[in-house]
Parts: C-alpha cells; structure tokens; sequence
C-alpha cells in the first residue's frame, strides 16, 4: 500500500543545483571518544558530552564563544533535566546568555540535519557563524513507565477521600510496573513494529548479503578504526573527555582490533534468532558521543581569519518504507549525483553510516543492480559499484558506535578531516533513519 | 552570568516601603545614617544606610540615632516596625571595630555597651510587632539587632552569624542571651562557639529566621508578619529540658572540653567565658545573663588574645584593600603544570568564578585535577549545578591552547629552571597585549627567569600555598624590571578569588619560606639529638601553631623541604646546616610525608599517626624553633624584601597559620622586646652554633 501511494505522490523532480545562495564553509570540529555503554548510565549526560568536546573545540578558534550566531543540536533522547539540550550547551559553553540554541531531531539524521539547517540559514545570508552538533547518551535513555502505571498514579494522587484513595490503591496490577526500556521502544519501528535489526535483516535476505560478508564488513570496520587511531589519524577530530569522578577518556572503546571473522561467527542472531543474521558484531554498538562541527560564511571566515577544511556543496534527504530504512542513503546520494552529474567513484571518499554491516553491503549492491536502479532508482542501468577503499576508510558505527543524535555529524565531521588529509576534493555523507528516512551531504575539501 | 538585560533590571527591585522608588532618603532628613518614614499604613520603615559608606556598621553614631527614633516610636507607637538595609552587601557587618581599638580599659567598654544596650533592649520592647528583613551579610551586632526584632525575614543569600569568637570575643550586644532564648541552646552556643555563618537556610532550620522570602515577596511579606499571620519560631524542647542550671552543666563540659581541643583556653579565653555565661544564666534571667555579658565582653577585649586577633583582622582589611586596584579584572586564567599545585590554583580559580584552562602533557594528570576539584565542590557542600558550573569553567587543556584566551598565565610546572624557561618560550609569543605571565616558583630568583622572556616587565611571582583551597595567602612577587601596572593587575587577580596579597621582592625563599625553612631544619636537628617528633610538635602546638613543624614538613612534602633548605643554603650566606643525611635518604626512598602515606610520621586516612608525647623536650626547645623564624623574618625586612612588619606577620598568619592569637611573628617579638630577642639569639648561638647569629636588624 505504502508503495503505491508514493508512486502516485511522488514529488516533482529538484532543480539541477540546489545551491544557490552563500557559500558555506566548514571550519572546523570535534567529537568526544564514543563510549560503549556498559548497562547502566554512563558518566556523561548529553549535554555534559556536548561541552566535553565543545569547550576544546571552542578553545582553539580565534574568534569568542559569542561570536557565533546560533547554536543548534541534535539529539534524539533528551533527558528530563536537560530540555532544549542545544541551549542548556551553549550556556555550559560560555558562548552568552545572548546565544540562541534549539535543538533538532530526526531519529538518527539529528546530528546531519543540525550542520543542514546551519548550512541553509548561512547560505540564505540569515546567519554568518554557527556551531552545529549532535549529542546522545544511550546508557542514559530512561526506563519508563507504561501509561497504565502513570495512570494509576495520577488516580491516587487525584484520590479525593480515602476510602477514595484505598479504592485506587486496589486497583494496582504489579503487570503496570514493569518498566519499558525506553531505548529498546526507541529502536522499534513504531508503524510497522520491526526493530532496526529486523530491517537489516530484510535487506540482507533482499539482496542476498550473507553473514559471512556482513561480518568480513565488520571486521575490516574494527581494523580501519584501529588504525586510524594507531595512525594519529582522528587526533583532534577526538578529544578526550574526562569525568567528574576524574575517569579519563581518550579512544572510541567499542574497538576490537583482534576481532576476526571466525570470533564474530560464534555471536548469535540478536534480532531474528534461529535462522537471522544480524547479531551484535555486525551491527553499530550502542553507544553515547557527541560532535560539534563550526559552519561559516565568507565573512565569518574573512572577519575572524578562519582556516575552512571544506565547502559545504549540496545536501537532500529522502524518505522510504520504514522497514528497508537501511537503504535511504541510495535515495539521497543518487539525487546529490544526479544533480551533479556524478558516478559514485567520481566521489573522492564516502561515508555511510554503518547502522549494520549488512545495511551498508545492501546499499552497496543495490548500486551494482540494474533492476533496483531502473525501476527504483529511475536510471537507465546499474550505477556502478561503489569501490570499497572510498567507503568509511577509517572505519564506522560498527566500531566505533552509534550515538544516535551524533552519528550524522560525525560522518561529516570525519569525512571533512579525511579528506584534507588525503588530499582529496569531494565526498559524501549519507546515513539511514530509523522511520524510513535519509539524509546525504556533499562536501569539497577547500 | 548576568546579561545586560537583567542587570538593567536588577537593580529594580528591594521594598523599601514608603521610600519606594527612591535611591536615597530625603535631603533634609533629619539622621544621617537611617531613613525613617511611615508608610500609609501607618508602618514604620527604618532603613539602615550608614553615610559614606559601602556597608553598615553598628558604629556608636549608628546607634545613638536608632535611640533617637526609638524614643519618637515610643512616643507614637506605629502599627509595626521594619528594618532592613540598601546597601548590596546586606543587612549589617556587625560593630564598627576600628571603635574598639579606641577603648583602653574595661569600664570604658562597660559604659560604652552599657549605653547600647540600653538602645537595643528600649527596641525590642516596643508594643508593636516588629520585623527584620535580612539580605546579604548579617553579622555580629547586626545579627543582635535583628534578633532584637519579633520577626526576622531572611532573603535567599542572606548569611548570619557571630564571627566574634574570631576576635576573641563573643557577642556583646545580647546576643548570647537573645539567641540562646531564640533558638535550641546547644545550636545557638554551637553558632557563636565556631563563628561560622548559617545560610537562609540553615538559618531557616535553626530557627534564626523565620520565613525565607523572595525579594519581589518582601513587602507582603512584612504585611503578613505586622498582621500576626507569621507564626514565630520556638526554641524547642531543648530550651525547656535545658532552662535549669545543672542540666546546662553537663552540656557545658562537652562543649569546653570540644572547643579547647580547637582553641585551647590559656590562648583563647573566650569559648570559655561564653560557655560560663550561659551555664550560669542561659533560660532563666534574661536581663541578668545580658548584664553578665557586658561585664565578660568588656574584659575579653581588654586581653592580649582579642587585641592581637582584631590587629591580625586589620591586617586581613590592609592585604584586601592591597587588591582594590585600578587594573582590568582576569577574566581567563590559563594554568601550565597540572601538579598538585597547578591543578589546585586552576581548580581554586574556577570555584571563585573565573574561566579556567589547565595544561598538562600528562592527561591523566588532567583527570587527576578534575577529579580533585570535584572533591573539593563536595567538601565545600556545593549543588550539583554548582559543582557542574565549576567543573564546567575548568577546561581541561590537552594542548596548550589556553594560552592566547588568557588574561593571566600561571606557570606552575617542577622547579627546574629550563623546564620553567621553555613554557616561557613557548607561551609569551602567544600571550594576549597586556596578559600576565606569573610563575608559581617557591625558590628560583625572578632574574633568573626572566633571562628566556623578552618582556620581563610582564612576569611577576604569585607564589601559592599547599593546600590552595584552605590557604589565603598568596606571594605576590616583584622583580626590578616588573611593571606597576602588571604587579597592580596580579594583587587584583588575588582579590578576585579571595586570597590575600603579600608584595614581596624576588630573594631567596621570598618571605615564607624563608622564615619557614630554619623553623623546620631546627626540628629535623632536634630529631637527630633524639628528641621524639611528638614531643616537638607539642612545643609548637603549645606555643600556638596550627601544627608543629614535623607534621609540617610531612605535609608540605620532605621533597619540597629539602629542595627549598638547599636552595636557601646555596643562595644565603647564612649559617645553615646541612639537611641531614637521612632526610635525603628518606626522599630517596619516595617517603616524602603525608602524599606518600610516610615520610617524619605514618599517614593513615590523611592523619599523622602520633604517640602521647614520650620524652620531654628541652627547655629552650621552643626558642630554637621560634627564633630562628623570627630571625629570618627580620632579614627579610632588613633587605628590604617585605615592607613593613605588619605585611611580615599578615604573610605568616595567612600564610603558615602562624599564632594568630600572637598577632604574628614580628607583633611578638616586639612584645618580648628585640633585645630580648637578639641575647636570647646570643645564647642559643654559643649552645648550638651560629646558625642562631641574631641578625642586625634586631639592633
């Protein structure tokens, strides 16, 4: 049903170039390490992992903390004492009590939809310096309590005599107080009723993605990161959090440089047992992380003397069928292409958010199928295969995490300092939403 | 973090009744120092403004005017009373003490406090309620007038206490009586024995106050309280089980034998005579224990003890007006070394407000310091979202890049003199025009630094004391080519996060340590005679020091004793002994005092563990430590290192805790007299050598 009332709804086509406005530049930014989360609340709140990689990122600009425009953030589980989680960081930063901050959410495209709507006041000439960032703490999304316990407590809160108050306690049915894990509900999709894994589990059977391949995925992701960070490579793009109890953190510790295939193949299906795929060593770890990046106009960048790495090119979200909600990034990165008369290997590097090994193979291999492109793609054949040293060179969610309200800034982030490090020019950043959605970014190293 | 916004506001909002809207009282008022109207309710509003002044003051003009109004009060009884204060720094600081010094004998204070007295009681028996509002500091006699009033109101930030026993002394003006019949007896006697202030509060708790009010609340507030629909507070159960005299007896040995541990009694003689007063006369003769405690007030401040400890107060009023500078305040401090000293002054400043960056190349040693700044938010029983602010004003700075944000850069890595001179060479190219670059050296001459810095006129000396949180002093170090300007802006920087300047020129040791040193290398003699560690800090201890020079060296480190004796015996030509050779083999060894768990003594649970005292120590054992200090502490003044020898004795009280009843090393010895001390100098240099040689300045 959901297919045939897109085809009749479906939009008319962009223009050729979306961009036209300033230019936007990305200055600079940070993330803290992505923490694993170990079961119980992790040291950090959102907004307490938002000023851990904040301040230093702040501290090395030449212009104040107030000199920025607006701050805005994503975040997807807020907690109760920090609402508007993008104002309670700009105060903690020092960037004024004049600072305007909100926060954005869209699931897992939070921290890219932060730099987007950045980007677009910045280029529509309303705003010249702008932090933008995603932050999230999954250790620390709350157990709830069901609405018929709510309920419950309400009654006897609102009992009006005791024998009022006696009759509302009776009613009380031990079944209400089971809590509900907030973040398991949170990765379920609530309008078809599949977890994230189930959806990777229907791309995989889709385009016949097999575990042994997910898994090489997965270990080659745990061997990039480990690398990258042997290397030097994220220092500065990481910096170290410390706690209050003075626990210092320097490195993504999901990491598993030793991890091999044949370890992996041990794990069992997480989301469909027997018969799945999809276990925990070939999906993105749960984890809590926050990013910032710095966009800013010519101006801004002439006024405070700033060093841009990149060019903000071009971006475009997509939306989908909930339940192959891996696939989005094919949607979004074909129209940024499309719009830029581009092939995926004229993209210099890419980024895809690993929600799942199998998610990111599928995406890969929808490219490589002339049927899915036709059909679903509208293109005249296959769009080529996507050479695997371009995709997530310095590995992904896999081993480092998924924070979900940061992940989209850090590809973005990462994708501006790998390609300056290479030498580069151009890359794309695209991830999945949990909903059925998408969102990409093309970026130019300046 | 206050915006424009709200500060153009702010300053909005007190009630000040029937003078509403008004910054003063009328031209033609009739009292300087109060304004007095009523409001169409037929309210009186007394509202306290002493002329002249930034904060109000009981001074005896003060009062003579409030028996002034009391009279037309009485006269025309209103329908109530209020009093409050304008000034932003709160209700009252309590007597003027400048007037104390004035008093040369009892009688006089007798007849003074007689007359005050008089004032206060004629207030509180007024027919009409009557009601204090309190914001900011309520201190002192202040606090006895507001307990002179049927209702107290206290606005959140209000602090009240009585910081008499501080002077040695205790309230004067009823207050022992007033808070006693106020609040449980225990609790009130526990507030003037400690002289700690109570927040709204802890205030609100004990029953000091009885409502705390906002300020946009203050004036219906006083309406309700004039209306009777306030319900006052009551002194509880314990007043009543505690209102006959042998059951005050019982409380009041636990509380003399408490307090003596604190302060003992043949120092300190005013725990002992308040506690007297109460036992005598707490819950049962009002007028009489209000009487006693004119008579016990006036012969407390007729002792040296009271005399030296308003002198070492003054001394505390001289070192902050030292800070009252023209200079811009430091907004940024940028801290290089995250050693336990760098990372206390960081974490210190960061508490007092100020954006704080710490470097160090060692993380961990970061970690470390947040660690140790969030410890010290929990002693000092700050809110989680106190402690987060101040956690979040320390940026813990992995890459030295604090250092071009900084107003002040303070460098506070080992004591080597190229490591001190590379951070130089790497900071001041990246320093901001006009920032200060200050070493925290206890022992390198600034000349020497200075060599590697092309501005010299921009570094100075802030030379910090272990433990940063607990200790107010703080070395402000001069040089020949320091500028004023600079020197202004660091004495200013010091006033900023609440600790007390001492200006001294770059020496040996400048002054502290200096003075500190011969004390410490004469107990480690007296070790090697055989005389018991316990038995010569109990010297100390008797003579008044906080703690007794072995415990010291433990706890400043045997490393850092070391390092500084050698230093002074390189750079002196004093006759200094040597260290002795175990001392080193004991730093050798890691023993280094309280931070390794050994060093003089065994640490347990952060304490030393000592023996009773075994042996005696010698009869001029106490001259020994002693003389030695005071020694140092006349050469300094001789060369000119410190000015005058009130900063000397303001430097080694803040800075050592050196007897403050005694009113400092230098108000000593010139109360034993400077011959006294160069003979008894003379005879303990023929005993034991000539590192006891009396300076020349004692001529």
């Amino acid at each position: 049903m959901a297919q045939h009332q897109a085809k009749k709804t479906r939009r008319s086509p962009k223009p050729a170039s979306h961009n036209q406005g300033r230019k936007v530049y990305l200055v600079d930014g940070a993330r803290t390490p992505f923490l694993k989360a170990k079961g119980r609340p992790g040291p950090f709140s959102p907004v307490d992992l938002s000023v851990q990689c904040g301040r230093p990122l702040l501290l090395r600009q030449p212009m104040p903390a107030d000199a920025f425009d607006q701050v805005i953030l994503g975040c997807v589980n807020v907690v109760s004492s920090e609402m508007n989680p993008a104002r309670v960081a700009a105060l903690r930063l020092g960037m004024g009590e004049a600072m305007p901050a909100f926060t954005v959410q869209i699931n897992c495209g939070s921290g890219m939809q932060s730099i987007d709507t950045a980007y677009k006041y910045i280029r529509d000439g309303d705003s010249d310096l702008i932090l933008a960032g995603g932050t999230e703490a999954l250790s620390h999304a709350p157990m709830v309590l069901k609405t018929e316990a709510v309920e419950w407590l309400a009654g006897l809160n609102a009992a009006s005599s005791p024998q009022d108050y006696v009759r509302q306690l009776a009613s009380f049915g031990p079944g209400q107080f089971k809590p509900e894990i907030s973040l398991a509900k949170g990765l379920t999709d609530p309008i078809v009723g599949l977890s994230m894994g189930q959806t990777a589990e229907i791309l995989a059977k889709q385009f016949n993605i097999s575990r042994e391949q997910a898994d090489e995925y997965a270990v080659s992701s745990h061997q990039r990161l480990a690398r990258a960070q042997k290397e030097g490579w994220l220092d500065g793009e990481v910096v170290p959090a410390i706690s209050p109890e003075g626990e210092l953190f320097q490195n993504d510790d999901g990491v598993r440089s030793d991890t091999s295939t044949e370890a992996l193949a041990k794990l069992k299906a997480a989301f469909e047992p027997p018969y799945g795929q999809v276990t925990p060593g070939n999906s993105s770890q749960v984890t809590d992380g926050a990013s910032w990046v710095i966009l800013a106009s010519e101006e801004a960048v002439k006024k405070y003397g700033l060093k841009p790495k990149a060019v903000l090119v071009d971006s475009h979200w997509s939306a989908l069928d909930p339940e192959i909600m891996g696939l989005g990034p094919v949607l979004t990165s074909t129209a940024l292409l499309k719009r830029h008369k581009a092939g995926l290997n004229d993209i210099d590097l890419w980024e895809i958010n690993e929600a799942f090994a199998a998610q990111v193979l599928a995406c890969v291999r929808a490219w490589e199928d002339p049927e899915f492109c036709k059909e679903a793609l509208g293109l005249d054949q296959a769009m080529g295969t996507l050479e695997a040293e371009r995709l997530n060179v310095d590995g992904g969610a896999v081993a480092i995490g998924h924070p979900v309200g940061t992940s989209g800034n850090r590809i973005v982030l990462h994708l501006m300092n790998a390609l300056q490090r290479k030498g580069l020019k151009r890359g794309i950043a695209t991830e999945c939403i949990g909903g059925g959605q998408s969102g990409a970014m093309l970026i130019e190293a300046v | 973090m206050m915006g424009h916004i709200l500060e153009t506001l702010s300053s909005r909002d007190m009630a000040r009744g029937p003078f509403e809207g008004k910054q003063t009282s009328t031209a033609d008022s009739h009292w300087a120092h109060w304004w007095f109207e009523r409001d169409s309710d037929d309210v009186a509003w007394l509202i306290l403004d002493k002329k002249d002044a930034s904060a109000n003051v009981l001074s005896e003009a003060v009062l003579k005017e409030l028996g002034e109004i009391v009279t037309e009060l009485e006269n025309k009884t209103p329908k109530g009373v209020v009093v409050r204060s304008v000034k932003a720094s709160g209700f009252c600081m309590g007597a003027d003490i400048s007037e104390f010094s004035e008093l040369s004998s009892e009688t006089e204070v007798v007849d003074k406090l007689t007359d005050a007295h008089r004032v206060v009681d004629r207030f509180e028996a007024l027919s009409c309620p009557t009601v204090a509002v309190i914001h900011g500091s309520c201190l002192g006699g202040g606090l006895e007038l507001a307990l002179a009033c049927h209702y107290r109101l206290a606005v959140p930030g209000a602090k009240l206490g009585f910081p008499e026993i501080q002077l040695g002394l205790h309230p004067g003006l009823g207050g022992t009586e007033r808070l006693t019949r106020l609040v449980d007896p225990i609790e009130a006697m526990t507030v003037m024995l400690t002289g700690k202030t109570a927040g709204h509060g802890k205030a609100k708790k004990l029953g000091m106050v009885d409502q705390i009010v906002e300020e946009r609340h203050v004036a219906a507030a006083v309406k309700a309280a004039i209306s009777g629909d306030i319900e006052p507070g009551d002194n509880g159960m314990r007043g009543r089980v505690l209102s006959t005299r042998p059951a005050r007896q019982l409380e009041a040995r636990q509380m003399g034998s408490q307090s003596a541990k604190k302060a003992p009694s043949q120092h300190y003689p005013a725990p002992e005579a308040l506690i007297e007063l109460w036992e005598q006369f707490g819950g049962e003769s009002d007028e009489a224990m209000r009487r006693a405690e004119i008579t016990s007030f006036a012969k407390l401040m007729m002792t040296e003890t009271s005399r030296n400890l308003v002198r070492v107060f003054h001394l505390r009023e001289t070192m902050k007006g030292l800070t009252r500078t023209k200079a811009d305040p430091v907004r940024h401090v940028h801290v290089v070394g995250a050693g336990e000293m760098g990372a206390d002054i960081a974490g210190w400043c960061a508490v007092r407000g100020l954006d704080v960056t710490l470097f160090d190349m060692e993380a961990d040693k970061l970690a470390q310091a947040v660690k140790k700044l969030s410890d010290l938010c929990e002693k000092k029983h700050r809110t989680a979202a106190e402690r987060r602010d101040i956690l979040d004003r320390l940026t813990p700075d992995f890459a030295n890049q604090g250092v071009g944000r900084a107003d002040l850069v303070i460098e506070a890595v080992p004591e080597k003199v190229e490591l001190k001179q590379k951070v130089y060479e790497e900071v001041e190219p990246r320093l901001k025009e006009g920032a200060i670059l200050a070493t925290n050296t206890s022992s390198i001459p600034l000349e020497t630094l200075r060599e590697k810095v092309s501005d010299p006129s921009r570094l100075i000396g802030l030379h910090f004391f272990n433990p940063v949180a607990l200790m107010p002093l703080v070395e402000v170090v001069s040089h020949d080519k320091a500028s004023d300007k600079v020197l202004d802006r660091g004495r200013g920087f010091v006033g900023q996060i609440d600790r007390l300047p001492a200006p001294v020129a770059t020496a040996p040791g400048f002054l502290v340590n200096r003075a500190l040193t011969p004390y410490l290398v004469e107990a480690m003699i007296m070790l090697d005679e055989g005389i018991p560690a316990e038995s010569i800090d109990a010297v100390a201890e008797d003579f008044g020091m906080p703690m007794g020079p072995i415990e010291l060296a433990d706890q400043v480190g045997l490393d850092i004793c070391l390092s500084v004796a050698d230093m002074l015996r390189d750079r002196l030509d004093t006759a200094m002994p040597p260290a002795p050779d175990w001392l080193r083999q004991k730093v050798e060894d890691g023993k280094l005092g309280k931070k390794t768990g050994e060093g003089l003594y065994q640490w347990k649970k952060g304490k030393a563990d000592k023996k009773d005292p075994s042996g005696g120590a010698p009869d001029d054992a106490l001259d020994r430590l002693i003389l030695p200090m005071l020694n140092a502490c006349m050469a300094c003044l001789r060369e000119q290192v410190i000015e005058d020898e009130a900063t000397v004795d303001g430097a080694m009280i803040f800075g050592t805790g050196f007897a403050p009843f005694r009113g400092g090393p230098m108000n000593y010895a010139c109360k034993r007299g400077f011959e006294n001390i160069r003979e008894s100098l003379d005879k303990l240099a023929k005993a034991h050598g000539d590192r006891f040689q009396p300076d020349d300045g004692w001529h």
